[in-house]
């Protein structure tokens, strides 16, 4: 039965160091108060999995030596420019990169989801993308004559991590049309959610909220953070801090000015 | 003398891209925006506009441009079917084969410069028609002779499923067509205010080019007013930044 934790750090507690941590991309809703207590009780050499893209969540997660790898399929910080930590670890050798695609990563997240082992895949061939993921095969289309295609192997993940907008007492969450929230729940062995609100009642007997929700029975555990994806959007509740992601940009560019944003916004819990 | 109406380069650039989605008018059901796409998102719902709502428009990150309910995985599985006619991408490198590279400078395991990565490039240029290449800074350090990472291939073995890849390719500079089969890129226009010349000068990879090359047609002060008017408060809301900076528009979501 999934707990409605009594604070972030325990709904938490069983993401280990070393752990595969899949989490969504910055408009699906980004755990970012989660973040900010992962790396203020110091997680360590985590496989980060960005499904399918980052952005501030991976590039803090890297600056903050949380990350051994990270598997996505691009990091920047959008209109903010380039993710500078993510940059700097790349070429500074201090993280393990596994390039992806975009729909290889949900690809391999559904195979999970099927319990199958893999799943194909059109395009790829002949890019570096392919060359460079050992892990990924082509074979012969068994249907098909002369006909290559790539198979991309089941993504598991310890845990999938997200923000959703509501939440209710019996682990349900309400993620709307952001699906592949689902998707990356089924696929993990653990789930764990930080909601903006808890829902009065039981999400799965109103057929319209039912439809765009996830059942407790995935969820591990949820912790009620309003504002949780702060400094990110929440689709349909709140746009994107333009200016803390411009601080953000602007004082991530050097190490110190990292190390300045980390005790400013992270390690001195500071309402949104 | 004419007069013209001042425009900026992303306003002339969104007028070509959006010639470029009518020019395949009457097969295109379905337009779809990247990430990091601003110009092309313009263009896109440019054509919306002209087409009196037609074709649809699919921006990633949207909330009010696009149809989607099933995730982020809906645009890649439309895609695979054939859902999608055009599409956009751009990269770090371009070289004269079509090849886009969205990843590193130098060798991949020990890069000299690191851009954000693939997105979904190594898929959707196999299989999505219309492809249009956009890249702002033209110059030898962009438009290469060969990219150091092929994110995704320009063309493919004719046993590899490709139904898609490039179409054209648009700069600050100029507009290229792509021919498939020769795999080359070959001059269409060059932008008023600029040459060939200097397209010459600032472009790494050879391409052919007619005798005499027009001259790119600016917008019509109908496309800017529509632009500016219409078409601008949309892209906001996707593009804040972009949006404040190129039309002086301020988004309507709210920042904090």
């Amino acid at each position: 039965m999934p707990v409605i934790a009594r604070t972030l750090d325990e709904a938490l507690e069983s993401i280990a160091d070393g752990a595969m941590l899949a989490v969504p991309r910055e408009s699906s809703g980004v755990p970012m108060a989660a973040t900010r207590a992962l790396i203020r009780r110091g997680v360590k050499n985590l496989h980060l999995v960005a499904l399918p893209t980052s952005t501030l969540q991976a590039d803090l997660l890297i600056g903050a030596g949380c990350i051994a790898t990270l598997e996505t399929s691009a990091v920047s910080l959008g209109e903010f420019g380039q993710a500078p930590r993510f940059t700097a670890a790349i070429l500074g050798g201090t993280i393990r990169m596994l390039d992806a695609t975009c729909p290889a990563l949900h690809a391999q997240f559904q195979a999970a989801e099927k319990g199958v082992p893999f799943m194909p895949l059109r395009g790829l061939i002949g890019s570096d993308v392919l060359a460079h993921r050992l892990d990924w095969k082509v074979v012969d289309n068994p249907f098909g004559d002369n006909d290559p295609i790539v198979l991309l192997p089941a993504l598991k993940p310890d845990v999938a991590l997200f923000h959703a907008p509501l939440a209710d007492r019996f682990g349900n969450v309400f993620v709307g049309t952001q699906r592949e929230l689902i998707a990356m729940a089924h696929a993990a062995a653990k789930t764990i959610v930080t909601a903006e609100k808890l829902h009065d009642g039981d999400l799965l007997r109103d057929p319209v909220l039912a439809a765009g929700s996830l059942p407790g029975f995935y969820v591990e555990a949820i912790a009620v953070e309003p504002r949780g994806a702060w400094p990110l959007p929440l689709p349909d509740h709140y746009g994107i801090d333009a200016a803390h992601m411009t601080e953000y940009a602007r004082l991530a560019a050097t190490a110190e000015g990292f190390a300045e944003y980390l005790d400013t916004y992270v390690y001195e819990k500071r309402a949104a | 003398m004419r007069v013209t109406e001042s425009f900026r380069d992303e306003e002339l650039l969104a007028d070509v891209i959006c010639r470029l989605i009518g020019d395949v008018r009457q097969n295109v059901r379905h337009v779809a925006v990247g990430a990091a796409s601003p110009i092309p998102a313009t263009a896109a719902l440019l054509a919306r506009e002209k087409g009196g709502g037609t074709p649809y428009v699919s921006l990633l990150g949207s909330r009010d441009h696009t149809f989607f309910t099933d995730g982020a995985r809906e645009l890649f599985d439309c895609a695979g079917q054939g859902r999608i006619d055009v599409f956009f991408l751009s990269g770090g490198q371009i070289d004269g084969a079509g090849n886009i590279n969205l990843v590193s400078v130098g060798d991949y395991d020990h890069p000299k410069a690191r851009f954000p990565g693939s997105f979904g490039s190594a898929y959707l240029y196999y299989v999505v028609p219309k492809v249009i290449l956009f890249r702002v800074e033209h110059s030898r350090r962009t438009l290469v002779p060969k990219v150091d990472f092929i994110s995704a291939p320009g063309g493919s073995p004719d046993n590899v499923f490709r139904p898609g890849g490039p179409v054209a390719l648009v700069t600050n500079r100029c507009l290229f067509n792509f021919d498939r089969a020769r795999r080359r890129f070959r001059l269409k226009s060059v932008h008023p205010g600029h040459s060939v010349e200097e397209v010459l000068d600032n472009t790494g990879f050879d391409f052919d080019r007619p005798d005499d090359v027009p001259v790119t047609p600016a917008p019509s002060a109908n496309t800017l007013l529509l632009m500016r008017s219409v078409v601008a408060p949309m892209v906001a809301e996707v593009y804040p930044q972009f949006a404040k900076n190129v039309f002086g528009i301020e988004a309507a979501v709210p920042s904090s």
